[in-house]
């Protein structure tokens, strides 16, 4: 009897238990304050915690409006914004998103359109933000949904001393096959130092970004124009092997575990030559507190094969959500946000290293800016500008979006397949068999759009 | 439950009891009634509602496609070969954690069982590792022990190599090379301790005047141990198997951290898939009908425990 009791006790609290863990994060009550009042969900990058701290003492106090931020790593950011707007809970006015997410969220009509209140306002200068910037926060009406906050595209980053010490000279428009030479040359220059960094760890947005650029520009692409899956077609193979086979022959150790963070240590704390990422590393590498290479970081254009350049393109941006009841003040604080003043404030308080770069194009006329940022400033700007999202690759493309597809299913269909090919890296599959598989996934989720 | 309360002084009169016994218990229940209730909203509507969720194609990033399928998540969780595999590395996880921390935790104990100085001191450092956040363990391991580069492993390994004069050890990168073992054993270090209290309770309540009158017979340790000992500690060790299993099966913090289910899906196990489905293909429908799958698992997994529980109660109580 005892023992029966207990049992229905146990189940119910196990079942309870796992349900309250399923639940979860569905229950976000909305509080909206008074018409003075904001909340803000931000993602944790530097750049955002920047503006966490200036906000009080100069939007609030010129403005009244008070901002309530919340800050949260970017992959549970991804998730809480998700659920807060797809289950309209409105807890939010405004929030950081990305570039992939602006097309998916527009076309199920999630958010407020922000260019008329954009053209309102004759301090911002719209036309002076990047053109792939406004290209790729825009929905498929042409209307603007988000504003950029910073902008980033790739590129090349390698340790000047040790390529001087091997006499070797990185081209400044490098193919693929001369990177792939040099990391050859430069595998252990010093103990321990490997020829390259490239990110092995699985995610749509960790490995999947420069393996999507490199399949990009070697011919390759996820799908057609008429969403024909291309997963194991011979470009995206010949892409893949050659991915996966310099990063087993010259890459960094651990390479199925390194993202964009270990990258970042591997090349400043010299136990790579060369890395292929974010032109937002630059910062980070020639800040001499973190990197033991600061001053030292030579910059070329992301490798090419086929195409003229292969730079992909990110920008987080401030959104409105539709539910928001306090439009008024958070279109406000985006426009601040965004606007040249903001730049020139951080600027002057942090520093020109600090400025939200990458998304307009007078910050790089800036002379302070110019001489913080003067040997990547260049390439990251003609970087951005020649990013193509429309068209990054040799053939037409059914979505918008270099590094990424921009469809509901590339999170998961990027992951998975991301996953198998990080196995690859291992050792523990074959390349083909990753992308076989991932055909087959790819095929499923292109059911889904054809006609 | 009830039976401690003494029956009320202001005894109804003596017909109404005699007629129907129940209502007088149901008077008795009525105070307890809306603790009753919400104990069950709380607990038991989130799981109806997943029930129900399970029961819907519901994609949250496609609106205005949510429709009814009937079992066809039920379908996918049972034919999905990745979770099949996840199935299948969630009883390899499960069972190796299990067996090797039981191991362990039975050795320590024997251990800890003697008299020795500082017997205390050694008994809370070995309880350490299960105080330990998961998130905190599983970082320590993925970088205090296992990175390539900077790791407590292949710095042992290295400094070996140059006591014996080579310039360097190699370089082994034991998440992707060996990554089921470096999550099995992570995850051995946090719940060796926790098998470890249980055993030695056991070994404590081992009643003494046995033992004495094994060792006046001349029976080996070893024999003691095989036949008294043992036998004594089975449902100890039963006990320990079924919780650890318990909590085990539900791993998510060291898979997450240590490999993130991977390379390829060689550690993902069913609590990471279910995650992605959750969070990364956002298909309510399918995490749900996979979360009521391993709930049923679970259930089925603690009424053995249950079992196991409520004999050792009569054992003590015979005692």
């Amino acid at each position: 009897m005892r023992a029966r009791r207990m049992t229905h006790a146990l189940i119910t609290a196990t079942a309870a238990g796992s349900l309250l863990v399923a639940c979860s994060g569905a229950g976000a009550g909305g509080s909206s304050g008074g018409s003075k009042s904001i909340n803000v969900l931000m993602v944790g990058n530097p750049q955002m915690e920047d503006i966490a701290k200036l906000t009080k003492s100069t939007f609030t106090k010129d403005t009244g409006i008070k901002v309530n931020f919340t800050v949260l790593p970017e992959n549970e950011l991804r998730d809480k914004v998700t659920q807060d707007i797809a289950t309209q809970a409105g807890q939010y006015d405004v929030a950081t998103i990305g570039a992939y997410e602006v097309p998916i969220w527009t076309k199920n009509g999630w958010l407020h359109e922000l260019g008329s209140y954009a053209d309102k306002d004759t301090g911002f200068d719209k036309a002076d933000l990047l053109k792939p910037m406004v290209q790729s926060l825009s929905g498929s009406d042409g209307k603007l949904y988000a504003l950029p906050f910073y902008g980033e595209s790739s590129m090349l980053m390698y340790n000047k001393d040790v390529m001087a010490a091997k006499g070797v000279t990185v081209p400044e428009h490098p193919t693929w096959q001369q990177i792939a030479d040099i990391a050859a040359r430069v595998d252990g220059a010093e103990p321990g130092m490997k020829g390259i960094c490239l990110r092995g760890l699985a995610g749509w947005g960790e490995l999947g970004a420069p393996l999507t650029s490199v399949v990009n520009t070697f011919g390759g692409t996820w799908f057609t124009k008429d969403w024909k899956a291309q997963v194991n077609s011979p470009a995206f193979k010949k892409a893949t092997n050659f991915y996966v086979n310099l990063v087993r022959q010259h890459g960094e150790a651990g390479a199925p575990q390194a993202g964009f963070t270990e990258c970042l240590n591997a090349l400043s704390q010299k136990k790579a030559a060369m890395w292929y990422d974010a032109t937002s590393a630059a910062g980070s590498l020639e800040d001499p507190a973190s990197s033991k290479i600061a001053g030292h970081v030579g910059y070329a254009y992301a490798p090419t094969v086929q195409t003229k350049s292969s730079g992909w393109l990110w920008a987080w941006a401030w959104a409105m959500p539709k539910t928001t009841k306090n439009a008024d003040a958070a279109s406000k604080f985006m426009l601040w946000a965004s606007s040249k003043k903001y730049e020139n404030l951080v600027g002057a308080k942090l520093g020109w290293s600090r400025v939200p770069a990458g998304k307009r194009a007078s910050t790089y006329a800036i002379p302070q800016y110019q001489k913080a940022a003067g040997s990547f400033g260049d390439i990251t700007l003609k970087s951005i500008e020649q990013a193509d999202p429309a068209n990054p690759g040799v053939q037409p493309r059914p979505t918008v979006g270099i590094q990424y597809v921009a469809i509901p299913e590339f999170q998961d269909l990027g992951t998975k397949v991301t996953q198998e090919i990080s196995a690859a890296i291992a050792g523990k599959t074959s390349v083909d068999k990753a992308l076989d598989d991932g055909q087959k996934l790819a095929g499923d989720v292109a059911k889904n759009y054809q006609k | 439950m009830t039976t401690l309360t003494a029956p009320p002084k202001t005894a109804p009169p003596p017909a109404r009891p005699r007629k129907s016994p129940g209502t007088a218990k149901w008077k008795r229940r009525i105070p307890l009634l809306p603790a009753l209730i919400f104990t069950i909203a709380v607990t038991q509507l989130p799981f109806v509602a997943t029930l129900v969720i399970s029961t819907f194609q519901w994609n949250i990033l496609k609106p205005g496609e949510r429709h009814f399928v009937g079992l066809d998540n039920f379908t996918f969780v049972f034919t999905d070969e990745r979770l099949r595999t996840a199935v299948l590395n969630t009883i390899v996880l499960t069972a190796s954690v299990v067996l090797l921390s039981v191991v362990l935790g039975l050795g320590l104990a024997m251990l800890l069982d003697r008299r020795f100085a500082g017997r205390g001191l050694a008994r809370t450092l070995l309880i350490a590792p299960f105080l330990v956040m998961p998130v905190a363990a599983a970082l320590l391991f993925k970088h205090a022990l296992y990175n390539p580069d900077y790791g407590l492993l292949n710095g042992t390994l290295n400094a070996i190599y140059r006591l014996f004069g080579a310039d360097n050890g190699p370089t082994v990168d034991w998440i992707s090379s060996y990554p089921m073992p470096a999550v099995v054993l992570s995850l051995v270090w946090q719940w060796t301790p926790f098998m470890m209290l249980i055993l030695l309770a056991g070994l404590q309540a081992q009643p003494g005047d046995v033992l004495e009158a094994a060792r006046m017979d001349g029976a080996s340790a070893m024999a003691t141990f095989r036949h008294i000992t043992l036998p004594h500690l089975r449902q100890y060790i039963e006990l320990g198997v079924l919780l650890g299993t318990i909590y085990i099966v539900q791993t998510f913090d060291a898979v997450y951290t240590i490999t993130q289910g991977g390379p390829g899906s060689q550690t993902t196990n069913l609590p990471y898939e279910i995650y992605l489905t959750m969070f990364r293909k956002y298909e309510y429908g399918q995490a749900a009908a996979a979360g009521v799958v391993v709930v049923l698992g679970a259930i089925v997994i603690a009424t053995f425990a249950l079992r196991t529980i409520a004999s050792l109660f009569r054992e003590e109580a015979s005692r």
